[in-house]
């Protein structure tokens, strides 16, 4: 259990530090696109949310689950299609 | 190998695609490819998690994801270019919602997420982790109600100051960490429930005071909030996917966040702080 911790805390560091170095150099006119792919991604909060929505019973957790699946997925499918309308407009422009 | 080992490599695969997806998205070159990729990357993560054995039931989270997708696509299709800003901030709303739902899921039946120790308690280590991920949710979800509203003009994108604001966020900063402290001795509802509560309204009070004119810097702020919510549910599930894509949303949401302030100009503190830049966007 603790030497579990400690690994997951490892790779909590280390990916902080990713996302500290790999966002540094963005062109100001892909601020918002960015916002928004980060957002779509920071929905994978799917995946807990579908781990509570797995067991069979209808528990309070499926329950929660359910919601929680929905609303990441109109967050998953709305996040990446409007950052690619946005880069398509960018790419238009050029 | 096992499924346990094959489960993690394919989160490692999504989450190295995350990367290269913002990675990709700083350059106009290959911003699309990013945008694959992180399309590619959530594919693997959700594909992963529903032929995982936890799952044994199919059909409501099938209707969920399409009901959740149907209307995201029509969202995205639909939306003025104009208003980006205030649809990226609802969007972070149903993050911060999902998050608490989540939390509120892995307390409400901790036994099917193996967080009892022998007594038939959770974990204190899973209780701070899904109490801090419930309250930093909470707060990006009513933050991020109030930053739509400012950007859609629905209310008054003036910041809303009053005397005592910053003390009385402050008082309800350390209550909320005394309630996950307190968490720790007394698992009963209500102290769970006190604490979203409170963070709910701390959201709220966070947001108020900032202007208009600073809310994309608060959407990306909110923005790197719901990752390190991600993250917390990640330690309590001990889930790489969200440990590892949770913190990388948090620090490079952060590091947006402080790049357009620098861009805009203004100091990173003031803006979080709030009281200024008011505005513009709401006439």
């Amino acid at each position: 259990m603790h030497g579990d911790f400690v690994s997951q805390l490892s790779i909590f560091v280390l990916a902080i530090f990713v996302g500290y170095y790999v966002v540094w150099s963005v062109t100001p006119a892909l601020h918002t696109p960015l916002m928004a792919v980060t957002n779509a991604i920071s929905s994978v909060i799917v995946v807990g949310a579908l781990i509570a929505a797995g067991p069979v019973d209808m528990t309070q957790a499926k329950v929660f689950g359910c919601i929680a699946v929905a609303l990441a997925s109109v967050n998953i499918f709305g996040g990446f299609a409007v950052t690619q309308r946005m880069l398509a407009m960018y790419k238009k422009k050029k | 190998m096992d499924m346990q080992n094959m489960t993690a490599l394919a989160y490692l695969v999504a989450a190295v695609l995350f990367v290269l997806a913002l990675r990709g998205l700083s350059s106009p070159e290959t911003s699309r490819a990013g945008n694959m990729m992180g399309m590619l990357g959530m594919a693997i993560a959700v594909g992963t998690t529903i032929l995982s054995p936890e799952i044994t039931s199919y059909g409501w989270i099938i209707g969920s994801v399409v009901v959740g997708g149907a209307v995201g696509l029509l969202i995205a299709s639909r939306i003025a270019m104009t208003a980006m800003p205030q649809l990226v901030a609802a969007f972070h709303s149903l993050v911060g919602l999902a998050a608490v739902l989540v939390a509120g899921a892995a307390y409400a039946n901790p036994a099917s997420f193996d967080l009892l120790d022998a007594a038939g308690r959770i974990f204190v280590a899973s209780r701070v982790e899904m109490s801090l991920g419930a309250m930093i949710g909470a707060i990006t979800f009513s933050g991020s109600v109030i930053a739509f509203a400012k950007l859609q003009g629905l209310v008054s994108g003036k910041p809303v100051v009053f005397a005592g604001q910053h003390w009385l966020n402050a008082l309800l900063g350390v209550a909320a960490l005394g309630l996950v402290a307190y968490f720790c001795v007394d698992q009963s509802p209500w102290v769970f429930w006190s604490l979203v509560a409170l963070a709910f309204v701390l959201g709220f009070l966070l947001i108020i005071p900032i202007g208009g004119a600073d809310m994309p810097v608060v959407v990306s702020m909110l923005n790197s909030y719901s990752g390190w919510a991600a993250a917390g549910i990640g330690f309590t599930l001990h889930n790489s996917a969200l440990i590892i894509t949770g913190a990388l949303v948090g620090s490079s949401g952060a590091i947006l966040s402080y790049i357009m302030c620098k861009g805009m100009n203004r100091s990173f503190f003031n803006v979080i702080l709030g009281g200024f830049g008011g505005d513009s966007s709401a006439a």
